[in-house]
């Protein structure tokens, strides 16, 4: 007690003035930042959404593999994408849940009342969550590599895969964004993502070929934005032509981000 | 340039009028006026419920009224919040920390936020660590931390960069005696560095010693305000509190007293005492004559008295009578924020 009195009273408070406006990109950067510590305190947040892929990764390839494509490498080259979309797309859950915690502990009232740029801890958070993505990316695609994955395409092709795959992930997570923001609890959000999740990677190409489905199945696999993305990922990592099914994911990732983007943007201001 | 400086040093803290903020059917801010000098601790008083934190939203950019006028060191909340921003902090009621983060890197995250620079904010935040007695635990995540050391990493993150004006609201709800009164040496020290600081709180004795001047809140609307001298000389001239020697004499020496004193006597909780509070407007000196007569004539009649004094009256006295009614009563009816 006596040596924090001691101690304060040898400590100066730097003036006022030193108060600065808001900068969009110092901001941005430091939020981002704030959004890898987190990320590297909390590994557990990621633990579930990169586990269930690669369980699913091991389960498939060599249960059904040699059943479903006659062999476990044949049914890895076509497997492999697809689950790495699915990490991804599980993982871009952790935007909206990070900010719905913010939102109920108190911290987003925190910088909403300084001089900061406001939109930086959403922008800076889904930056810092990029950092999440390429380490899942980099886990299943060890992972393939270890179980005798070699994408046709290359390094250049598995690059540009994961390039995609991140461009698209940043899109979606302005859907949990949104969610986050409105929902009561992460718990919520958690639940409502996983809802959404699991028909859209189950009812979708990364596991068969939608040509032995139904119709009624089939006609949904065809419209379901999961398996598009998983196509292109397909293409660009097995060394294939793709350029249609790219366009259409960044087709897709402009519309996410142009209607949840703003709508984020709006529940945030709107919330006093 | 002189007369902008001029009006620079001058403009009050915080000018508010007729604030009203509805949640629902619940009017939590009810045309609610203030005025805060610059300097000082300000202190906001009022039980749960009343409007307090609502208010300080206010204040501080959260939330937007729905009537009314709010300048806060002369830029107004509603039309210029950003200005406002650059020259608060707000330290709430419950700590806002990331707890998964440590200590050092909740305050460099705060810092640099604020425009320090790398090795300045490393630098600032272990200079704060080191005042607030938080240097062994600065690489501990805060989520091991105790209500106190929380509390207190939580205000050094609203001083990393000095604010003109410091909003803390209840800072010392829920901590242990010692924490608190290393939360109020601090407040303390903020106020010599020249901050002005408006705090909340439901503790009439924090209101009492910390703060300069006081306004009681009540429903949503300021009930009264002045130094705590003043409120205090406003509910009477002093009070006169009597401990007997036996629980058993009370009846007899309140009968007693009212006669010698001319008022209405209250017995306490403890079942010796005795409370009774000397007429309003009476001058010093007869306030000291009739405690004198009071206890003269309990000792005529053979009543041994354990201890007596002669005091200001409690600002939870001060409350009651502004009121009408208990700070604790209310705070079990009014709680609805």
């Amino acid at each position: 007690m006596t040596m924090t009195v001691t101690a304060l009273e040898t400590m100066t408070l730097p003036g006022p003035d030193r108060l600065p406006r808001p900068r969009v990109v110092r901001n941005s950067l430091t939020m981002a930042w704030r959004a890898v510590l987190k990320a590297r305190h909390e590994p557990e947040l990621m633990a579930d959404a990169i586990g269930i892929p690669v369980l699913f990764t091991l389960l498939f390839t060599y249960l059904f593999g040699g059943a479903l494509s006659g062999s476990v490498h044949q049914y890895l080259r076509f497997l492999l994408p697809g689950t790495l979309v699915m990490t991804i797309l599980l993982i871009t859950v952790c935007a909206g849940l990070s900010l719905n915690n913010d939102r109920t502990q108190g911290a987003l009232d925190r910088f909403r009342c300084m001089a900061v740029w406001q939109p930086a801890l959403i922008i800076g958070g889904l930056i810092g969550d990029v950092v999440r993505y390429l380490l899942a990316a980099a886990l299943v695609l060890g992972l393939g590599l270890v179980m005798g994955y070699r994408p046709a395409g290359g390094a250049g092709g598995v690059l540009l895969a994961v390039a995609l795959i991140l461009v698209f992930g940043f899109s979606v997570s302005w859907i949990w964004t949104s969610l986050g923001l409105v929902l009561r609890s992460a718990q919520a959000v958690s639940i409502l993502s996983f809802a959404v999740q699991v028909p859209l990677s189950f009812a979708s190409n990364v596991f068969v070929s939608p040509a032995t489905l139904p119709g009624w199945l089939r006609a949904f696999v065809r419209v379901n934005p999961v398996s598009h993305l998983v196509t292109a990922e397909r293409a660009l990592m097995n060394g294939t032509a793709a350029t249609g099914e790219v366009g259409w994911v960044l087709l897709a990732s402009a519309g996410l981000i142009a209607v949840f983007g703003p709508l984020t943007m709006l529940l945030y201001r709107g919330r006093q | 340039m002189l007369s902008t400086l001029a009006a620079a040093v001058t403009v009050a803290a915080i000018e508010a009028s007729g604030l009203v903020k509805t949640f629902g059917t619940v009017r939590a801010v009810d045309g609610l006026g203030l005025t805060v000098p610059r300097r000082g601790v300000f202190g906001l008083l009022g039980p749960n419920g009343a409007g307090k934190t609502t208010t300080i939203r206010i204040l501080a950019t959260l939330t937007r009224p729905d009537a009314g006028q709010a300048r806060v060191l002369g830029h107004d909340v509603r039309a210029d919040p950003v200005a406002v921003r650059a020259r608060i902090s707000l330290t709430g009621q419950f700590a806002t920390l990331d707890v998964t983060l440590t200590g050092m890197e909740n305050l460099v995250l705060q810092a640099r936020l604020l425009g320090l620079n790398r090795s300045a904010a490393r630098q600032r935040a272990g200079e704060l660590l080191d005042a607030f007695g938080l240097a062994d635990a600065a690489r501990r995540a805060v989520k091991g931390y105790s209500g106190g050391m929380r509390r207190r990493l939580d205000i050094a993150a609203s001083i990393v960069v000095a604010p003109a004006l410091l909003f803390l609201d209840e800072p010392t709800t829920g901590l242990d005696p010692r924490s608190r009164s290393q939360v109020w040496d601090t407040v303390r020290w903020l106020v010599r560095q020249g901050t002005t600081v408006l705090l909340t709180t439901q503790y009439l004795d924090e209101a009492d010693q910390l703060c300069g001047r006081i306004a009681v809140i009540d429903h949503g609307t300021i009930i009264a305000s002045g130094t705590p001298g003043e409120l205090k000389a406003s509910v009477g001239s002093g009070v006169l509190r009597v401990r007997l020697a036996e629980p058993g004499d009370r009846d007899s020496a309140r009968r007693i007293l009212e006669r010698a004193l001319g008022v209405t006597v209250h017995p306490e909780p403890d079942p010796a005492a005795l409370t009774a509070r000397l007429n309003a407007g009476a001058e010093e000196g007869n306030a000291g004559d009739a405690a004198a007569l009071g206890m003269f004539q309990l000792s005529r009649e053979g009543i041994p008295v354990a201890a007596f004094a002669l005091g200001q009256p409690s600002l939870d006295e001060v409350f009651l009578a502004l009121t009408g009614h208990n700070a604790q009563e209310n705070a079990a009816k009014g709680n609805v924020a």
